[in-house]
């Protein structure tokens, strides 16, 4: 009489035990396993994160042809610089380059170049310069204070800080008066045609066969850039300073 | 001898005279911030070449004094030197002082600066920007400690450990602060690990000259008496620091000048760079070290007190050359992108970079240097700070 009362209250105490110790080792362990299937997964997966740079050959780009990417660009964006402004922004410049002895002339475009290892996301107090995991560097327009140390940090001299009140903001680049703000490899082309994405400068000088400005995947070693990079080889600007910038220029 | 402590009583034309001007300056600072925060930052002189401007010689010439008015309490609680000891409360609210007007142009000059709230809540720990961040709101909770431990008696031996901490604390700081410009590596300027302690030395310099100035100004508005001891003591102090600095300022040009790839620059600052080089032979290294020195030290002058009010007057205006040439000097000359050649563009680059500032930015660092002085002029009339005479060393 006793056990078979002791089986009736005991039993379902424990099954009660046992459910709840089951599922506390289900919620404890397993999105351990899951995390750990998705980390495996990705190291090994054949879908490597890209890696979106740029290649620049110099040679065939005519003066001409960098004032279209700088024009481009500002229609693609809504910035504009007016001529001698030391406060108007510019997210692309057009350099000329003199050899100093033999006096030889190049042109070139000159922008973020969206640095592997850049200094003005080390340098940001709050986190606001931040390198996507496409390579991308951008600033974050909600968390940016204005204290311009990535300026002072940028060793391309990549970036603008809003001096004015701003007026005819395009949907694709939103600004913000006292922040910080430079080349987005075009972003809003990236995030909507992947690897097929041309940016603004990009598209205004590339003709025909031969792309001048040629865009994409470099931890891709089947892209065209790597291809090209690969048979030709290219420079990066101020590479003993060992940021790794994104942007490669050929014909320097 | 038990030093007694007291609130200044005065209320003299003269204190209250100071104190109005001194809200008055501070008031047009917080007004010119938010001209520049409304208008934004075009109507200052400042660029997207030259980035920081003179609100940062005033900022950081604070937060570098600050960190040197502490000096005397280390020297009292660190050192064991009793003879300082009397002035140790009054070094510790200077420096909080210090620090506050110096912070205060820093935030005011953001170009968002109603994000303080971003600042504070979003850390990027791998920026020596947000280290600083840390630092100093450390040091104001430390040395609050450490003020608080040394005036309530029951309490006064923890200062001593507390007062150690404070030293350690504020020697990191100023290293800090010197490598927000030290840890640049693009720009050829900076990126030397010699300006964290060529900072602390110009702290101890900086410091300690603003602490003689304030201490005197005090005494004299209360009609206190100061022992000419302590100013010699004081004097012999202060013409160390004066050393330490050329000695810092020599080491730093001469590691440039070594490499040829800093000759151009050198060749800016030292020789061709018009205004820049006159503030730094001129300004900084003739009036700034040279004559304090001869000031200190000659024996002609070394026992007037007014000698060696002019002295700190010297040296501070010397901090203020030396820390424009180095921020704003080093932003106007431009960065070298492409060795052996002739860079031009619309964004100027290969050229000097020019700037003037505007009014704007001056009303912002002049308010925030008065701001610190009407907090410390304050808090030693509500506070027992200031000890109520400095009669003579007993040795």
């Amino acid at each position: 009489m006793a056990t078979e009362l002791d089986n009736i209250e005991i039993r379902p105490a424990r099954r009660r035990f046992v459910q709840g110790a089951a599922a506390l080792a289900t919620t404890l362990i397993a999105p351990g396993i899951l995390l750990y299937k998705t980390g495996q997964a990705s190291s090994n997966g054949a879908a490597k994160t890209p890696r979106w740079g740029l290649l620049i050959d110099t040679n065939a780009l005519s003066e001409a042809d960098v004032d279209a990417c700088v024009s481009a660009c500002q229609r693609e964006h809504g910035w504009h610089s007016e001529a001698g402004s030391a406060t108007d922004a510019q997210w692309i410049r057009k350099l000329r380059l003199s050899d100093e002895r033999s006096g030889q002339q190049q042109f070139l475009p000159m922008m973020c170049q969206h640095c592997a290892d850049p200094p003005c996301v080390d340098v940001c107090p709050t986190g606001a310069s931040f390198k996507r995991d496409d390579g991308i560097v951008l600033v974050n327009k909600h968390t940016c204070i204005g204290c311009r140390y990535c300026m002072m940090a940028c060793p391309y001299k990549a970036r603008s800080f809003i001096h004015e009140t701003l007026y005819d903001q395009l949907p694709v680049a939103p600004r913000g008066k006292g922040t910080v703000e430079s080349c987005t490899l075009c972003v809003h082309r990236i995030d909507r045609d992947g690897a097929n994405a041309v940016p603004a400068c990009a598209e205004a000088v590339n003709r025909g066969e031969h792309k001048a400005i040629l865009f994409g995947d470099l931890n891709d070693p089947q892209s065209e850039i790597s291809q090209r990079l690969k048979s030709h080889g290219a420079t990066r600007i101020r590479a003993d300073l060992g940021v790794d910038p994104g942007v490669r220029y050929q014909g320097l | 001898m038990r030093t007694i402590y007291s609130e200044i009583r005065t209320s003299s034309p003269q204190y209250w005279g100071l104190l109005a001007v001194f809200a008055v300056i501070t008031a047009l600072g917080i007004a010119a911030a938010h001209r520049m925060e409304v208008e934004g930052h075009h109507i200052s002189g400042m660029s997207n070449q030259v980035v920081w401007g003179l609100p940062h010689v005033f900022a950081i010439f604070l937060i570098v004094a600050a960190s040197g008015a502490l000096n005397l309490a280390s020297l009292a609680s660190v050192f064991n030197k009793a003879e300082y000891k009397p002035l140790a409360r009054f070094s510790a609210i200077l420096s909080i002082a210090l620090l506050i007007g110096g912070l205060a142009i820093l935030l005011l000059d953001l170009g968002r600066p109603d994000r303080l709230i971003v600042a504070i809540t979003h850390y990027n720990f791998k920026s020596i920007f947000a280290w600083n961040i840390l630092l100093y709101s450390g040091f104001i909770v430390i040395v609050l400690a450490y003020l608080w431990l040394m005036m309530e008696r029951r309490l006064e031996h923890w200062s001593r450990p507390v007062g150690m901490f404070a030293f350690a604390w504020r020697l990191i700081l100023t290293s800090g602060t010197g490598s927000i410009f030290g840890f640049l590596v693009a720009r050829e300027a900076y990126d030397s690990a010699l300006l964290a302690p060529m900072f602390i030395v110009m702290s101890f310099a900086f410091g300690l000259a603003m602490f003689i100035l304030l201490l005197l100004l005090s005494f004299r508005l209360d009609r206190r008496e100061l022992d000419a001891s302590h100013l010699q003591r004081l004097r012999k102090l202060l013409g160390l620091f004066c050393i330490g600095i050329l000695y810092f300022v020599l080491l730093f040009h001469l590691t440039k000048l070594y490499g040829s790839q800093n000759h151009a620059y050198e060749r800016f600052i030292l020789l061709d760079g018009g205004v820049y080089t006159w503030l730094f032979w001129l300004f900084q290294i003739g009036l700034g070290s040279l004559l304090p020195l001869l000031l200190l030290y000659s024996a002609r002058w070394q026992h007037s007190p007014r000698s060696l009010v002019l002295a700190c007057l010297l040296i501070i205006q010397g901090a203020f050359a030396q820390l424009y040439v180095i921020i704003i000097g080093g932003q106007a000359f431009p960065l070298n992108l492409f060795p052996g050649y002739r860079v031009d563009s619309s964004f100027f680059d290969g050229v000097i970079n020019t700037y003037s500032p505007s009014l704007w930015e001056l009303l912002l660092g002049c308010g925030g240097l008065t701001s610190a002085l009407l907090i410390a002029l304050l808090v030693v009339r509500v506070l027992p700070i200031l000890p109520q005479n400095l009669p003579g060393a007993q040795n």
